[in-house]
């Protein structure tokens, strides 16, 4: 039966009901006429609150609140791959065609296309014990993406009936189970999850790979472990968007989701332009087949803006727990903590810190704690990683929400005003940004890539940081004046930085770049430091060592070295060898 | 026969409370009669149970509790609208004040507009030329953009707003597909007239709207002034097929008033004393902006702010900064070396000039071009702060021509006259110019085709 209360206060998105004792705490409600989305946040004796995830303008007192006997909950099962949905998983598409160009209120729960025929293959017979999280049929989403069927949480049971192999709606029953209980449960393609609880999984595995991201800064200087997390601070302007674009299109991850959170609608409008016409190229498929856009936009309803990280990271762990390497964008995760903090002040709560609830803290802990490597229910190894952008006020780092996510990521990526003026690009800043992972993916690099990889890495790292010494001296006297080893470092380190560090999004082969690549690259500027620092020990001047023609070459290596010539730069460096050989042997002779 | 209330529970501010109302609606609009003649209009900001509290556009001067008879109207503010607006003068809430007669047409539209389908968007990439050097090359205007201005008090913001309105070319503008709307919230009537001057002078008024509130208007009134100017924009851009440039001033004297009204209202505060929601309520100003897959107008916006105090991490500029798509920082460092417009090239930077430039839109060696002059410029900052410490005359060969370089960015290519029309090929190689100031081996972010193309006149 339904349950009825009535709105007595209204106050933006916060909406008070009578005669509500018998809703739940969390449980989604329709309000007024128009059925409002809403869910309960605060119960009091017969008194309820609401938070409306739609607007309330038109809304009066004494209209109904109905509840929904459930929690907030997604469906999740196959359609969500290449589609865009709002902050509770309504898809957009759908809602363009039901309202042209801009969103109403008020047109209910849409969820994934119940309409649509899977082609499903089942995988279980008659007879069969099947435990939670078991794979009970098989359906090619898109050509990349085997989606599984998985018992849900919390079943397990005996197969009593079972349908053939064919085409099936969302809500058809493909398999009986018969329950401990004795009571049958049927198995759709589609499974209900509440979004703020995390799914379940066997045990949680530590981290040892790396995502691999084809970004130098990323791969090289600040690695991201697959199942890990990464804040990703950064003032306007300072390439947020991009990089976390980057990322999308290139990680090596099997599913991306990406959440704009309280962002732009251009951005979203270009992610939906472009990603359909990139290509994976481990896939050779387009990138949309694998990627699921969450879309609640700057000027949607806040309350929506709210729900759509928990959106996110449900949809993430659905696929995680078939067996997939999933990565989480959200951008930006501030926007999160301001739709918090709005919320929290129509509540009449208690403001911390600039205004933002005390809870902010342990939200944001519960949030980046559902990251992880993972044994799924069904014994696979998968992963969920999250990346989060910041947005600081005023690129100032000690606000309450860039301090508590440093808190709870391990690996943090400062991006930095002062490159992105001079337009450094990725703009993160290589010494205030650290991972953690560098130690722990260790044994990875040194296995898969090379021996000194982490090794030259550190050694290039040293260069970076005396250079920033050396430029503080440098400011005061000018760079002549220093002796020639250390203009060497400067010189080394603005070569590092030019021709490694600074990568251009938007060039064809410099876009993306593999390990291998890196690697070589890195070995390169390695050589270069090591044959220029032997030349100037024999005090040749660095203005000489700056013109003999291969330097030019090392800062353009990674536009004229395409990704599937790498051994070019084993020429390169051979090349640094010799020049700089000659330049010795002249000196000498 | 319409229901009245004629009694009011409490007045505070320009805030009226009524008790025992019934069949209220959140955010309806109310009429309010003082004293039997003057007409004020109301909104409805919070029920509860049948307390209801209204803001009156007008003010509460000279209301008392039992003077008045409050009219609900069952509607949501709304505005009419037709092609009859062009040329015309409103305030704040859409009645006219230009002494015209009201606007006649049974076309209306709720003034808080509803959130443009990010899948019904056409991502813009169409290049406006600006005639102004600094922006056109470096930070170019798109259609469809919303691209703020970041002032200071004393700066020429207004003069070159009225410089972008009088010398863009839109793709697909006619002369008689265009309009402009401008907004004022909260600005001096001398700012008003500039303004209104400006469009007369250039021969466009008759495609003009205003909305004008200014310094001395009622706050309330400045809080749906760029609303009501907006919404005026979208119907013109999506059911006109306009191509529409809007202008909104000063979005700091807006963000002012959204803040007094909340301390009357006695919310809790954030940064600074602003509610927690303004960037909430700044986006849905800002993202009205843009255009549609199905329709051909566009919403060009170019809102207006000064910093106070010239600080560009005080939350309005900030909180604009993370929703508009880049900025154009003012100087006040250029504007005091008397250079016109005095735009910090640094700091400005527009988000979708990268899908509008290069080949096939501008000059193919636009991006390569701006990226190094953009990097060119940003170590010029280093040396001149070496240059104070140890003198300029100590500086090397190559920093001095650094330096060199810089003054003449400033001088030639910044700097440009209030009618001087540059267009993209004059600006482009302008740029070259001053970059042949620097050796040739200096330029590391151009391909080497590209300067043995346009190094050599």
């Amino acid at each position: 039966m339904e349950i009825k209360g009535n709105v007595t206060l209204v106050n933006g998105p916060v909406v008070m009901g009578s005669g509500m004792g018998a809703f739940k705490l969390n449980e989604m409600v329709t309000v007024g006429n128009k059925r409002l989305i809403g869910e309960v946040v605060i119960l009091e004796k017969d008194l309820a609150t609401v938070q409306v995830y739609e607007e309330t303008e038109g809304l009066c007192a004494n209209e109904e609140i109905i509840s929904t006997g459930a929690p907030l909950s997604i469906n999740l099962g196959p359609g969500m791959l290449g589609n865009m949905f709002d902050g509770i998983q309504r898809p957009l598409k759908k809602i363009e065609t039901i309202s042209p160009n801009f969103i109403p209120e008020g047109i209910g729960l849409l969820s994934i296309d119940t309409e649509k025929l899977w082609d499903t293959k089942i995988i279980v017979k008659k007879g069969d014990l099947l435990e939670s999280g078991k794979v009970y049929g098989t359906i090619q989403e898109t050509a990349s993406i085997l989606h599984k069927l998985l018992v849900p949480p919390n079943i397990s049971g005996k197969v009593i009936e079972v349908k053939s192999d064919g085409e099936y709606k969302l809500n058809d029953t493909i398999v009986v189970l018969e329950l401990k209980s004795g009571a049958t449960h049927n198995l759709t393609l589609v499974q209900k999850w509440p979004v703020r609880k995390g799914r379940p999984t066997a045990e949680r595995i530590p981290i040892y790979k790396p995502l691999i991201t084809g970004q130098r800064v990323i791969d090289t200087f600040f690695p991201v472990a697959k199942g890990g997390t990464v804040g990703l601070p950064g003032g306007f302007g300072t390439g947020k968007t991009v990089t976390q674009h980057q990322l999308a299109k290139w990680s090596d991850a099997d599913i991306i989701v990406y959440i704009g959170c309280g962002e732009r609608g251009n951005e979203m409008t270009n992610v939906l332009e472009e990603f359909p016409s990139l290509i994976d190229p481990r896939t050779n498929r387009p990138l949309m087949e694998r990627t699921i856009l969450i879309a609640n936009t700057s000027n949607m309803p806040v309350a929506a803006r709210e729900a759509s990280i928990y959106t996110g990271i449900t949809m993430a762990e659905y696929f995680r727990d078939m067996g997939y390497d999933v990565a989480i964008m959200a951008d930006s995760t501030s926007r999160w903590a301001e739709a918090l903090r709005e919320i929290a002040g129509r509540l009449e709560e208690m403001p911390a810190e600039e205004g933002y609830p005390a809870y902010l803290p342990s939200r944001l802990a519960q949030f980046y704690e559902r990251a992880g490597c993972v044994r799924t229910l069904n014994g696979d190894e998968a992963s969920v990683t999250i990346i989060g952008a910041v947005s600081p006020p005023g690129g100032d780092f000690s606000e309450p929400v860039t301090e508590n996510t440093k808190r709870f990521v391990s690996a943090f990526l400062a991006l930095d005003k002062k490159l992105a003026y001079a337009r450094h690009y990725p703009a993160i800043n290589y010494l205030t940004s650290y991972s953690s992972y560098v130690t722990i993916l260790h044994d990875w690099y040194r296995d898969n890539v090379a021996e000194d990889m982490m090794y030259i890495r550190g050694k290039m790292m040293k260069l970076l940081q005396e250079e920033e010494k050396l430029n503080e001296i440098v400011q005061l006297i000018g760079e002549d004046v220093l002796p020639n080893d250390q203009q060497l470092i400067l010189e080394t380190a603005r070569t590092i930085k030019k021709g490694f560090l600074q990568q251009n999004a938007l060039h064809k082969e410099d876009t993306y770049v593999s390990l291998q690549k890196q690697y070589k690259m890195l070995k390169v500027l390695d050589v270069f430091y090591e044959s220029a620092l032997g030349c100037v020990k024999m005090g040749i001047p660095l203005t000489t060592i700056r013109q003999v023609p291969v330097y030019q070459d090392i800062i353009k290596m990674k536009y004229d070295v395409p990704n599937s010539q790498i051994n070019l730069l084993d020429d390169l460096m051979e090349k640094i060898k010799i020049s700089y050989d000659e330049l010795r042997a002249k000196y000498q002779g | 026969m319409v229901k009245e209330y004629l009694k009011l529970d409490k007045i505070q501010g320009p805030l009226i409370m009524l008790a025992g109302v019934t069949d209220v609606a959140y955010g309806e609009f109310v009429k309010i009669t003082v004293d039997q003649h003057e007409l004020r209009y109301g909104k409805v900001i919070k029920i509860e149970g049948d307390y209801v509290v209204v803001q009156v556009f007008e003010g509460t001067t000279g209301i008392s509790t039992k003077n008045v008879a409050v009219q609900f109207t069952g509607k949501p503010l709304e505005i009419a609208l037709s092609l009859d607006i062009l040329g015309r003068t409103f305030n704040g809430v859409g009645k006219p004040i230009d002494g015209g007669l009201n606007i006649a047409s049974t076309f209306r539209e709720n003034i808080n507009g509803r959130p443009i389908n990010p899948v019904a968007r056409k991502y813009p990439r169409n290049f406006i030329q600006t005639g102004i050097s600094a922006i056109d090359a470096l930070m170019t205007l798109i259609r469809g953009q919303k691209l703020p201005i970041f002032s200071g008090n004393g700066m020429a913001h207004n003069e070159i707003a009225v410089q972008i309105v009088n010398q863009a070319k839109i793709k697909g503008a006619t002369a008689d597909n265009f309009a402009i709307v401008f907004g004022a919230m909260g600005v001096r009537h001398d700012d008003a007239n500039y303004f209104k001057q400006s469009f007369e002078d250039s021969g466009v008024l008759d495609h003009v709207v205003m909305y004008l509130n200014l310094a001395d208007d009622p706050i309330v009134e400045r809080i749906s002034t760029p609303r009501t100017a907006l919404t005026a924009a979208e119907y013109l851009a999506f059911e006109k097929n306009m191509q529409v440039l809007v202008i909104i001033t000063d979005m700091t004297s807006y963000a002012e008033a959204l803040r007094e009204m909340s301390s009357i209202r006695g919310e809790v505060p954030s940064r600074k004393g602003y509610p927690g929601y303004l960037y909430s309520d700044l986006s849905t100003i800002y993202e009205r902006a843009g255009m549609l897959e199905d329709r051909e107008g566009s919403i060009t916006l170019i809102p207006i702010l000064t910093m106070p105090n010239d600080d560009i991490t005080h939350p309005i500029p900030d909180l604009t900064g993370f929703i508009t798509e880049g900025q154009i920082v003012l100087s006040r460092e250029l504007n005091q070396k008397q250079i016109y417009p005095p735009i910090a090239i640094l700091p400005s930077l527009s988000r979708l000039m990268k899908d509008g430039i290069g080949a096939g839109y501008t000059r193919e060696d636009h991006v390569d071009l701006t990226n190094q002059l953009f990097a060119a410029y940003s170590h010029v900052q280093d040396i001149r702060s070496l240059a104070q410490i140890i003198g300029e005359d100590d500086l090397s060969e190559i920093d001095q021509k650094y330096l060199a370089f810089g003054r003449e960015f400033e001088k030639k290519f910044i700097s440009q006259g209030q009618h001087e029309n540059r267009n993209i090929d004059e600006t482009l190689d302008i740029g070259w110019k001053v970059l042949r100031l620097l050796p040739r081996e200096e330029l590391d972010r151009i391909p080497p085709e590209m300067i043995d193309k346009y190094w050599e006149v």
